[in-house]
């Protein structure tokens, strides 16, 4: 009882002195990078995956960022220090990582998170307290509802759904379908009701639904099902995760229908998961690696250089973004000032991006073109 | 469709069971449930896809090498995370928080040691598909299936018929006797750890060729389900997390084959619960030892 009492005596004693040390420490760090770099520097945060099952698309958001930070620093004018935040997918760590970023970083603007999931979790703590935040990524129903505050620069589903099964339906004459989604993500449920109303609306007759979830590997259950009910094309809602696998599995199983999916299929990893079976996959979308375009050719090969691969829409957003985010910046003429950068972000308009031409409609969602893209060699082509 | 989705159901229930094996195995001996089990499972996907795609050697080696890649981290288990706690007397709880921060330790190495993207087999490695008429099933799926089976059977021989299977259920009936009796119980607890990790490692490459997708995050689902299975099939009885794997993917099947695919888990779940009410010991426990 003796001894253990002394012990429990030191270790709180150390305890207690780690505690200051870190104290002192955290005070010192703070002074020092607020005295060298405030005025000049705008602190942004981010909010992204970095691991847990969605760690691809955060790696993927991370790399177009700090391409853009790169980029924008080397030019001089307004300079960028990005503070990035695990989410890890999760909404109580998005919630945590979303106050750490607001209150003790002071960032002037957030941006992200990943999955509209998350959105509808820190989108309304940004703005009760006044912060800008915009999504890249974040494509559900419902995002700018939240606030004034909140922006996104992802196409919504809603503008990009409808266009990809008209023009199926065009091209290939649809007339029953069967419909698939992973009902345990936010965006992959909203994105199927979208579907289903487009579907409707471009009378083609729904055979059936079926679902999966995020991270499930076996898919023959469902696509044996499908597959009896013999439908003209299969629309899946989901990210290019299981989507590549569900398109590796139907063929492997002998369905050779078309498939139209959401955002998620709007990847190199689609193809790269499926394979020869990605052959077809029809997805609408504002990013084109192979678009004829001086400004998307020198995103593909600086992006190539750095980091020795393609980007995907998740970069190719989160890129455009920052420069979206540094543009408003500079023309609000404060570096720290959370509310004259809102109001800076409202009015862009002809920003001429990697995804485009853009400008943010009265609502904060971004009005952007749309390409209905198909896969033909293990390249997404445009829908002709 | 019938047999189609009773082939769909074995596939997918075999790997269940060879994921239930090892914890069968370690829980026999060691009365704790070993949270880890999934991520080894997840290392030995990953170390036969490396086999396979940096050095090139053929799918056998890779299984061998992932089997011994799984009994040194079964190894590195028992020393560090089970042997200290089992030397002084601690809660039995004590194992259960020691194998999870081992299992959370093992994934954030492999995220970095890997990466996050999902990674998969060279296409030649999945096999033909084999068309029976009635059902079609990939030679990938026959393999499996004969691996789980096999197995069962070399494990059953080997736990009654050796003596270090003797040792083994000695071991398991009461240490403290086993060990008096001149059984050297510490040996019998490291062989029964690595022997269930490699298992392990191996249903790991089978289900990585399966389904086509390794990545860190693969022993978490994969392992709830091993867990169910033990407790349907019988805490610690080989030949009920055999059958009780082969049931839990024949009940997910159909209910999305003839019900919803939304409640695919929620009924497949219901049924454990079910069966757990009219036999409390699982399906193939006696009564009145913990299901042993």
């Amino acid at each position: 009882m003796f001894v253990m009492k002394n012990v429990a005596k030191k270790v709180m004693a150390g305890l207690v002195a780690a505690a200051f040390m870190a104290v002192a420490a955290g005070c010192g760090g703070s002074q020092q990078s607020g005295g060298t770099q405030a005025g000049s520097t705008a602190k942004i945060g981010v909010v992204t995956i970095l691991s847990g099952g969605g760690a691809a698309y955060g790696e993927a958001i991370k790399q177009g960022l700090e391409l853009a930070r790169d980029e924008i620093n080397s030019k001089g004018k307004t300079k960028i220090e990005l503070v990035i935040e695990d989410s890890k997918g999760e909404k109580n760590e998005a919630i945590n990582a979303a106050n750490k970023l607001i209150h003790k970083d002071n960032v002037v603007g957030i941006i992200g998170p990943t999955l509209s999931g998350d959105m509808f979790a820190i989108g309304p703590i940004a703005n009760q307290s006044g912060v800008p935040i915009m999504g890249t990524s974040t494509t559900a129903e419902g995002i700018t509802e939240i606030g004034e505050y909140v922006f996104r620069n992802a196409l919504p589903e809603s503008l990009a759904i409808p266009q990809a099964v008209k023009k199926a339906q065009q091209k290939l004459g649809l007339k029953k379908v069967a419909i698939m989604y992973s009902n345990n993500n936010d965006w992959a449920v909203s994105s199927f009701k979208t579907f289903e109303q487009a579907v409707k609306n471009n009378g083609i007759e729904v055979l059936t639904i079926e679902t999966f979830a995020d991270k499930d590997t076996d898919f023959s259950a469902q696509l044996t099902k499908i597959a009896t009910l013999k439908p003209d094309a299969i629309m899946v809602s989901g990210l290019y995760q299981e989507a590549g696998l569900i398109l590796k599995k139907a063929r492997e199983m002998g369905i050779t229908v078309p498939f139209v999916g959401n955002n998620g299929f709007n990847s190199p990893q689609l193809v790269k998961i499926a394979g020869a079976s990605a052959e077809g996959a029809i997805v609408a979308s504002p990013w084109f690696p192979s678009k004829d375009d001086e400004k998307v050719k020198k995103f593909v090969t600086a992006y190539k250089a750095k980091y020795g691969k393609e980007p995907d829409q998740f970069a190719a957003q989160a890129y455009d973004a920052l420069y979206i985010m540094a543009d408003a910046l500079e023309k609000s003429g404060s570096t720290t000032d959370r509310a004259k950068l809102k109001n800076s972000l409202k009015i862009v308009k002809d920003f001429q991006g990697v995804t485009g031409k853009f400008a943010f409609d009265e609502k904060r969602n971004p009005a952007m073109e749309v390409t209905v893209l198909v896969v033909k060699e293990g390249n997404f082509v445009e829908l002709k | 469709m019938l047999w189609q989705q009773v082939v769909n159901g074995l596939t997918l229930g075999s790997t269940y069971a060879l994921i239930a094996l090892g914890y069968t195995l370690i829980f026999g001996v060691l009365n704790i449930v070993n949270m880890a089990h999934g991520e080894i499972f997840m290392f030995g996907a990953f170390v036969a896809l490396m086999l396979v795609t940096t050095f090139k050697v053929n799918l056998l080696v890779a299984m061998a090498g992932a089997a011994l890649a799984g009994a040194v981290l079964g190894y590195l288990l028992e020393v560090t995370a089970l042997r200290p706690l089992r030397k002084r007397a601690v809660s039995h709880m004590a194992p259960l928080i020691s194998t999870i921060g081992v299992s959370i330790f093992l994934e954030s190495l492999a995220l970095n040691l890997f990466g996050a993207q999902s990674q998969s087999f060279p296409p030649m490695f999945s096999g033909k598909l084999l068309d029976f008429g009635l059902f079609q099933i990939s030679v990938i799926q026959v393999v499996i299936l004969a691996i789980s089976v096999g197995l069962m059977l070399v494990l059953k021989f080997w736990l009654d018929r050796t003596k270090m299977g003797k040792s083994i259920r000695a071991t398991s009936e009461n240490i403290d006797t086993a060990a008096i009796l001149g059984v050297n119980t510490q040996r019998v607890i490291t062989i029964t750890v690595m022997l269930a990790s490699g298992l392990g490692a191996v249903a790991g490459v089978l289900v990585g060729l399966a389904f086509n997708a390794v990545e860190p995050t693969m022993g978490i689902p994969m392992g709830f389900k091993g867990l169910a299975v033990l407790i349907l099939g019988g805490l610690g009885n080989i030949t009920g997390a055999m059958v009780g794997g082969l049931l839990l993917g024949i009940a997910e099947v159909f209910s999305v084959a003839y019900g919803a695919s939304s409640y695919r888990e929620a009924v497949a779940f219901g049924l454990i619960m079910v069966l757990l009410f009219l036999r409390p010991q699982g399906l193939f426990g006696s009564p009145g030892n913990g299901g042993r």
